[in-house]
């Protein structure tokens, strides 16, 4: 196995673009390097990219922040911007892992292992976040839910990494928030994650609504009946109701060691009325 | 000399206070040394190749690829091990498990290993060696390998402890019955009736430190072990045993030991480590990874229990049976027997009848877990008797109270109980604040109670008087949570003299006789009663050199507060010699002083406990979360409190993980899907609340000090004491350990209708 | 596989080495510069035996490459105490009887220390949630979260 530690985007990208099969880049390290103890895992490549400028940064433009792909998720909690304007996405990245993986995962990380249980996913196409990718051709961007194909599959091209993930700037009366599951508090991967972000008008009516569901389908979900079930609505009873309905019904799981299938699809529904609740009331509403 | 053992001590100097251990600044500093914290000139690494299939022949293997790797030292399988099958059953079986011979038994079973001089080239030969596998049907579950069209794991297996021996071959391997009285008539008696079935999944010890050592075979025939281990003297015997070594000519060194819990009782890796060394005559350093601890080391039985108890209006227990089926991994073991042992140890019953199973599955080999077997039978049995309790309208305690064993009381095991602490811990239990405290919605309260027979067992161990005289004890049994605390405060109380003066280490098995392992709870026990034994030896000796100091005759002196005393008037004018004016003077009197001991340590009192647990259920996810708990049990006489209240406190944060998540998950094709503590759950920081500790001190009339064994019990009740609550907080009774979410959401939706 | 030199900062000293690419921290630690009171429990970040602290966050050592140490500084167990002056932390373990076998004590002290530095009036909830990732089996933690708030106390400057 080869390491590198590039200092810019293009000798990164050279490197990766003209890599053997097996190049993998690392920013966190706390899904590569375990993945490295296994004896099957045969690594040929790898490029760490924080050494590039910027990599380890929260910037903000005038509408949006910019998480830089080394940022550690315990570094976004410091970040006071962010977490006034991104609450939901800040918990549920700082609900990877422990303090000790905090220190070191990331999201573009997160998004990368392509894990359908990653908790940062959901809360970020909730929020509708892109991702800056770039490649050998240069910078694209694209939306968070297109990246994640299937477990451990992204939508990334031969040479491509992500190079920071954008949140834009919210308006006024929004709100996010994301819960999951887990059996114990701590440690756990997802069980069923789900992230919501409202947007409400004045009068406290849902206008926009963006519902993205975890660890419940072979990548994120982001589920549009689920909207529809609460916009229009100030997320009164019914609306939850029929919510939580459009999430477990979203939702097509698999039996495994972590929950069940009907579990799953339960507690989605569980879970979206809670989240909501939590966002609404961020958003400024009262119910 | 002969020792008595009997309980005479009431008042005590140093035991029952809290000092520091002597072994603290090493452990805070990371200068303590563990299994893998231990090298040797020229070491080379060990790898093992594990069997992926659950079942299968193994057809053939062929090291040749893997031995041409450059750096490969050693590759070894069964065949550079002795071949025990026609010997006895009970070696083999450890060999066997060590390195499979013809059949690999379950998923991780070691069929080869390599040394190599570094992880890289071990890790590229393990991949070089070619075993041809005939995969063959499996069975995990123990319900499934008892039917009678189950895959037989092995031809020779015909159930014993039934009458006439069956002809043909099955997953049973023995029977054993427990008992008195007439159950059938005391059904008949009864106005209540409580009969359910329950299943437990499959428990890790889960110690964070792997199994480690590094083994060193020389040419002449002697061989070096430094291993983590519960008993280097029995790992001696066993891989003397097992490789054909003398005893006196393999030193074996107990490192520090970070938890064990049962699970470092057994050999699993070191005799392959010394068997490479062997090969490659280099020292071989063999550390498992976590996933190999979870796939190839003792886990506990998975179970499968019918409990049936009969009760009158007024409360009174008439009847009680249950039956008990264990897996016990590949190879038969005792495991069921326990369970049938201990399941109705708490009560005072007149017709009583338990009946275990012991089965193989395609499991790893069962190895001892805290108080092993006794939390399954109790989840089962403390389970129905609450909810005996329950259908008769009685308080779930004063039902125990009014069933519970006391002295005298014939046992459902068979002897007959001295003074016990099952009745003072109800007591106490009724009493305490906890169990008036009130609950909030969605919380519910449990209790439940558990036994253990504690063991005691061969203990040797040397008391040392220095020059200076402070005192080097020397134990054999391994200190793995403060025992070498408890030891010296035990040497201190004895002699008379400060708990800094003395300094307790753990011998290795060239410097002390034999010493059984520490497990059954008897290393402060047994340990302690040796430590008294030398200390009285070494007390005589010293009376005689206080007896030439003065020239006086050794009779007119007694020993008192850690001064020999001349007795009666006419030595009026003589001060008091104390332990350090004797050792001063040991060089003119006669030279060291020291005391020496060796006996079985019979009379292990039995333990018992009661535990108050509250509990809060989510009812729309199933989630439940520890609210309070408080663990009250009879220590005999806390020697260490602090270190006491340590081992209620941890098994009780075993049995939570246990009852809520812990579970060895197996896929369809018999492998274990969870091997690491990612997915094997054991209970985090986050997890729980503070664990209340009260210690009730009925004294062991077996025990100088009336000390009985502390470490097991705690793990036997949490099981049932959070089902009870779980009862409580959601109105479902869970008879499936764990109590998963899911299985917790599923019970409650069934309930719903 | 060619070695990588790599030069850091470990407890204060400056420290240089070679280590494999594919090599973590935690193998440099205890393998290569025989600082072995870090402890390995499971190699894949669940248990925080490894926990050491890398630019003031604590990390898994066991999750980062031995070449990602270059221009970092590293704290490990063994720079904990000054001198023969035992850390708070370290003293509270012991009078409290914070540890029974003590395999993840060093990780513990580690995890509790970086805490503290950030934190210096956890709550009980803080500190059983910042410390999640450390697992202990023998003790079931009381004792631990017990230890860790007297050293609190003690380092704000408060009586006990």
């Amino acid at each position: 196995m080869r390491y590198e530690r590039p200092e810019t985007i293009t000798d990164a990208t050279a490197l990766l673009e003209n890599a053997p099969d097996r190049a993998f880049v690392l920013a966190g390290g706390t899904d590569l390097l375990v993945r490295m103890q296994n004896d099957d895992f045969e690594a040929e490549l790898v490029v760490d990219i924080k050494s590039i400028a910027g990599m380890t940064e929260i910037s903000e433009t005038q509408d949006a922040f910019v998480v830089g792909a080394g940022v550690p998720c315990a570094a976004l909690s410091e970040n006071a911007a962010l977490v006034a304007a991104w609450p939901g996405v800040v918990e549920a990245a700082n609900l990877i892992g422990s303090t000790q993986i905090q220190g070191r995962c990331t999201m573009a990380g997160n998004l990368c292992n392509a894990s359908p249980a990653a908790d940062s996913v959901p809360a970020l196409v909730a929020a509708g976040a892109q991702v800056r990718i770039a490649g050998p051709s240069g910078l694209r961007t694209a939306a968070v839910e297109d990246v994640p194909q299937s477990p451990g599959k992204t939508s990334l091209k031969k040479g491509e990494f992500i190079e920071a993930i954008e949140l834009a700037k919210p308006g006024p009366r929004s709100g996010d928030a994301y819960l999951r599951f887990i059996p114990r508090t701590e440690m756990d991967i997802a069980v069923v994650g789900v992230g919501v972000r409202l947007v409400l008008d004045d009068a406290g009516v849902v206008t926009s609504a963006r519902i993205a569901l975890g660890a419940v389908g072979p990548k994120v979900l982001l589920v549009k009946e689920a909207a529809d079930a609460v916009i229009g609505t100030g997320l009164d009873d019914a609306a939850l109701d029929a919510l939580a309905t459009a999430c477990s019904d979203a939702a097509t799981p698999i039996d495994d060691k972590r929950g069940t299938v009907e579990f799953r699809k339960e507690v989605a529904g569980v879970l979206a009325r809670r989240a909501a609740r939590i966002a609404y009331t961020r958003a400024g509403g009262s119910q | 000399m002969s020792f008595d053992a009997t309980h005479q001590k009431e008042q005590f100097k140093s035991v029952g206070t809290r000092p520091l251990r002597p072994d603290g600044v090493d452990k805070v500093t990371g200068r303590a040394r563990y299994g893998a914290d231990f090298n040797m000139p020229g070491q080379l690494v060990a790898r093992v190749l594990r069997s992926p299939h659950a079942h299968a022949r193994i057809v053939k293997i062929d090291t040749t690829r893997a031995e041409a790797v450059k750096g490969v030292k050693a590759v070894v399988t069964a065949d550079d091990l002795p071949d025990l099958t026609n010997g006895d059953a009970a070696l083999f079986a450890i060999l066997d498990n060590c390195m499979a011979r013809t059949k690999a038994l379950y998923d991780g079973h070691a069929v080869a290993a390599v040394a190599a001089i570094d992880e890289k080239a071990a890790k590229q030969a393990l991949k070089l060696i070619d075993v041809e596998y005939e995969v063959l049907p499996h069975v995990v579950d123990v319900d499934a390998a008892m039917a009678p069209d189950a895959p037989v794991l092995n031809d020779a297996i015909f159930t014993e402890g039934v009458t006439p021996k069956p002809d043909t071959a099955s997953n049973v391997a023995n029977r054993s019955e427990f008992g008195h009285g007439d159950v059938e008539a005391g059904f008949e008696a009864a106005d209540f009736i409580v009969e359910r079935s329950y299943k437990t999944g499959q428990t890790h010890q889960g110690y964070i430190e792997p199994h480690a050592c590094v083994a060193s075979c020389n040419p002449d025939g002697t061989a070096e072990l430094w291993v983590c281990t519960q008993g280097h003297f029995v790992y001696r015997q066993n891989c003397a045993d097992l490789l054909g070594l003398e005893v006196s000519k393999l030193r074996v060194t107990s490192s520090e030991i970070g938890g064990g819990f049962g699970g470092k009782t057994h050999v699993w890796a070191e005799p392959v480590a010394l068997a490479l060394s062997r090969k490659a005559g280099r020292p071989v350093k063999l550390v498992m990874s976590r996933e190999e601890v979870f796939r190839a080391s003792g886990p506990t039985s998975a179970t499968s229990i019918d409990v049936k108890i009969g009760a009158r209006k007024d409360g009174r227990i008439t009847a009680a049976t249950a039956t008990l089926r264990y897996t016990s991994g590949p190879y038969p073991d005792m495991w069921a027997e326990l369970g049938a042992m201990t399941s109705f140890a708490c009560y005072d019953l007149e017709n009583v009848k338990t009946v275990g199973f012991e089965v193989v599955v395609n499991r790893p080999k069962v190895a001892a877990y805290r108080a092993p077997s006794a939390p399954m039978a109790a989840f089962a049995v403390e389970s129905a008797v609450d909810e005996l309790a329950h259908k008769i309208g009685m308080d779930a305690v004063a039902f125990r109270i009014k069933n519970a064993a006391k002295e005298g009381t014939k046992s459902s095991y068979g002897p007959v109980y001295g003074p016990i602490g099952i009745g003072p811990t109800l007591e106490a239990a009724k009493a305490h604040p906890h169990m008036s405290a009130p609950l909030r919605e969605n919380q519910g309260r449990g209790m439940a109670c558990g036994f253990w027979f504690n063991f005691g067992g061969q203990t040797c161990t040397d008391l040392n008087i220095n020059a200076d005289g402070t005192v080097t004890l020397a134990v054999g049994t391994v200190d793995v949570g403060g025992s070498r605390a408890s030891l010296s405060l035990i040497a201190a109380e004895e002699l008379g003299i400060e708990y800094q003066d003395v300094k307790a280490v753990v011998a290795d098995t060239a410097t002390l006789g034999y010493n059984d392992m520490t497990d059954g709870s008897r290393g402060t026990f047994s340990s302690s009663m040796a430590t008294i034994s030398a200390a009285r030896n070494a007390v005589e000796i010293m009376r005689q050199r206080a007896a030439l100091m003065w020239d006086i005759p050794v009779e007119d002196i007694y020993w008192e507060d850690g001064h020999a005393k001349a007795a009666g008037s006419k030595y009026g004018n003589l001060a008091p010699l104390s332990v350090k004016d004797i050792a001063a003077e040991s060089g003119n009197t006669g030279g060291p002083i020291a005391g020496h001991s060796e006996l079985v340590a019979d009379g292990a009192g039995v333990s018992f406990a009661t535990h108050i647990c509250d509990v809060e259920v989510d009812p729309e996810t199933g989630s439940t979360r520890i609210v309070r708990y408080t663990v009250i049990q009879d220590a005999g006489k806390a020697v260490h409190p602090s270190y006491v209240e340590g081992q209620y406190q941890g098994g009780a944060a075993q049995g939570i993980g246990w009852a809520l998540n812990e579970e060895y998950i197996y896929g369809d094709d018999g492998r274990l899907q969870n091997p690491g503590f990612l997915d094997y759950r054991i209970p985090v920081c986050s997890d729980l609340p503070m664990i209340d500790t009260q210690i009730l001190e009925i004294p062991n009339p077996n025990h100088p000090y009336g000390v009985r064994g502390v470490g097991e019990t705690s793990i036997v009740p949490p099981l049932a004491a959070i089902a009870n609550a779980v009862s409580n907080a959601a109105g479902v009774r869970m008879s499936h350990i764990p109590m998963s979410p899911p299985r917790i959401l599923a019970a409650l939706k069934d309930a719903k209708g | 596989m060619t070695a990588i030199a790599v030069s850091t900062t470990i407890n204060g000293d400056d420290v240089e080495y070679l280590c494999q690419p594919d090599e973590t921290l935690l193998d440099v630690l205890r393998n290569r510069l025989g600082l072995m009171g870090t402890k390995e429990g499971c190699g894949t970040g669940d248990c925080g035996a490894c926990s050491t602290i890398m630019d003031g966050r604590v990390v898994c050592s066991c999750l980062v490459l031995g070449a990602e140490a270059q221009g970092r500084s590293i704290e490990t167990i063994e720079g904990m105490a000054q001198g023969a002056e035992l850390h708070p932390l370290q003293r509270k373990f012991i009078e409290h009887a914070a540890l029974q076998c003590g395999i993840c004590t060093p990780g513990f002290l580690i995890a509790a220390k970086a805490l503290l530095e950030e934190k210096p009036d956890p709550t009980e909830e803080e500190i059983r949630f910042w410390l999640a990732g450390n697992l202990c089996r023998c003790t079931g933690y009381d004792k631990i979260v017990r230890a860790v708030q007297d050293a609190a106390r003690e380092m704000r400057g408060e009586a006990a």
